[in-house]
């Protein structure tokens, strides 16, 4: 028997996903989480590893928004856009820090100030 | 019984969630930083099993630890760098960084709160969730990645291919000085052009 998907059953997107956690929780937690990646940005200016971990952060907390309203609203969509940003994410740390890489090799530093330099 | 332990797992993943995003856009040393940006997403993870997202909490599992965050303690230790003087400056930026965060935190949280507290989000849903006690997640997602979604799936392969040719054009470098063996050239040098005989005039010769 070839298992199909079920048709979710008709019902209103719940206010609380369980007991009293709902929806909102969450993404207050994302908002948190993405404006802690936005401080990391501002406190680290120097600091390139710790630029692209910040990123990383924001990703992480549009992730945990996209999951929250896809089981909120019952809709896988939210799940499967997850996975594109991971994969997103995963392609930007792989260049991000192969360029860093070819900076260091280069520059022997890796101060933000010094990428200045690239300018014509 | 079962609310009130969720209810109490969604408040001690955050916590340990936030607190380890924290630690890593203030600890010293970089490889704390990304110990700790494990940590994160591992209770990331966390809330997503909670969620009922197994396969997006496994993925996040598989892809940031294992890839993501090796790779960034493979660069921070292979780069010998000095982290003290890339913190000049943390102290000074700290009181615009955390009043950004205030003031973003404020706007953004207050209109998210604003208008989720009027009216609970609903849409209707592309592809609804199935029923799980008939069919597992990973399973569902599986039905509509490779059927609905074919052609983002296809491209995030795209982007991931472009990525991976980018990071090795990027970093690959021909080095001067290191002899290697060149096997066409080997294969393709002939006996005649080996060996080149000179005819030396006895008693010339040096």
């Amino acid at each position: 028997m070839e298992p199909t998907i079920q048709p979710a059953l008709a019902q209103a997107a719940q206010p609380f996903l369980y007991g009293s956690i709902g929806v909102t929780h969450y993404v207050m937690l994302a908002t948190l989480l993405f404006v802690i990646g936005i401080c990391g940005i501002f406190l680290n200016r120097k600091n390139i590893i710790t630029l692209l971990m910040s990123i990383e952060l924001m990703l992480l907390a549009v992730n945990i928004n996209f999951v929250a309203f896809s089981v909120s609203l019952h809709d896988l969509a939210g799940q499967v856009f997850t996975m594109l940003i991971l994969t997103v994410a995963a392609a930007e740390a792989a260049i991000g820090l192969a360029i860093l890489v070819v900076y260091f090799r280069n520059r022997g530093s890796i101060d933000v100030e010094d990428i200045s330099s690239l300018k014509g | 019984m079962l609310a009130d332990v969720t209810s109490f797992l969604f408040y001690a993943f955050s916590t340990l969630l936030i607190g380890a995003a924290l630690a890593v856009i203030t600890s010293k040393n970089p490889v704390h930083a990304v110990f700790f940006l494990i940590v994160a997403f591992f209770n990331a993870a966390g809330l997503f099993v909670l969620l009922g997202a197994e396969y997006v909490a496994m993925t996040l599992v598989i892809v940031y630890v294992g890839a993501v965050a090796v790779l960034f303690l493979f660069v921070v230790m292979m780069l010998n760098i000095n982290f003290e003087k890339l913190r000049a400056g943390f102290i000074q930026s700290l009181p615009v960084g955390i009043l950004m965060a205030v003031i973003l935190f404020a706007e953004l949280g207050g209109l998210l709160y604003v208008s989720l507290s009027k009216a609970a989000p609903h849409a209707e849903a592309t592809v609804p969730i199935p029923d799980a006690a008939h069919i597992s997640n990973a399973q569902a997602i599986g039905f509509v990645l490779y059927t609905h979604y074919m052609a983002v799936f296809e491209l995030s392969g795209v982007i991931l291919l472009v990525a991976m040719i980018g990071a090795i054009v990027l970093t690959h470098r021909q080095r001067t000085g290191v002899k290697r063996q060149n096997i066409s050239k080997q294969l393709q040098r002939r006996a005649e052009d080996g060996i080149t005989l000179v005819p030396v005039k006895s008693g010339e010769g040096a």
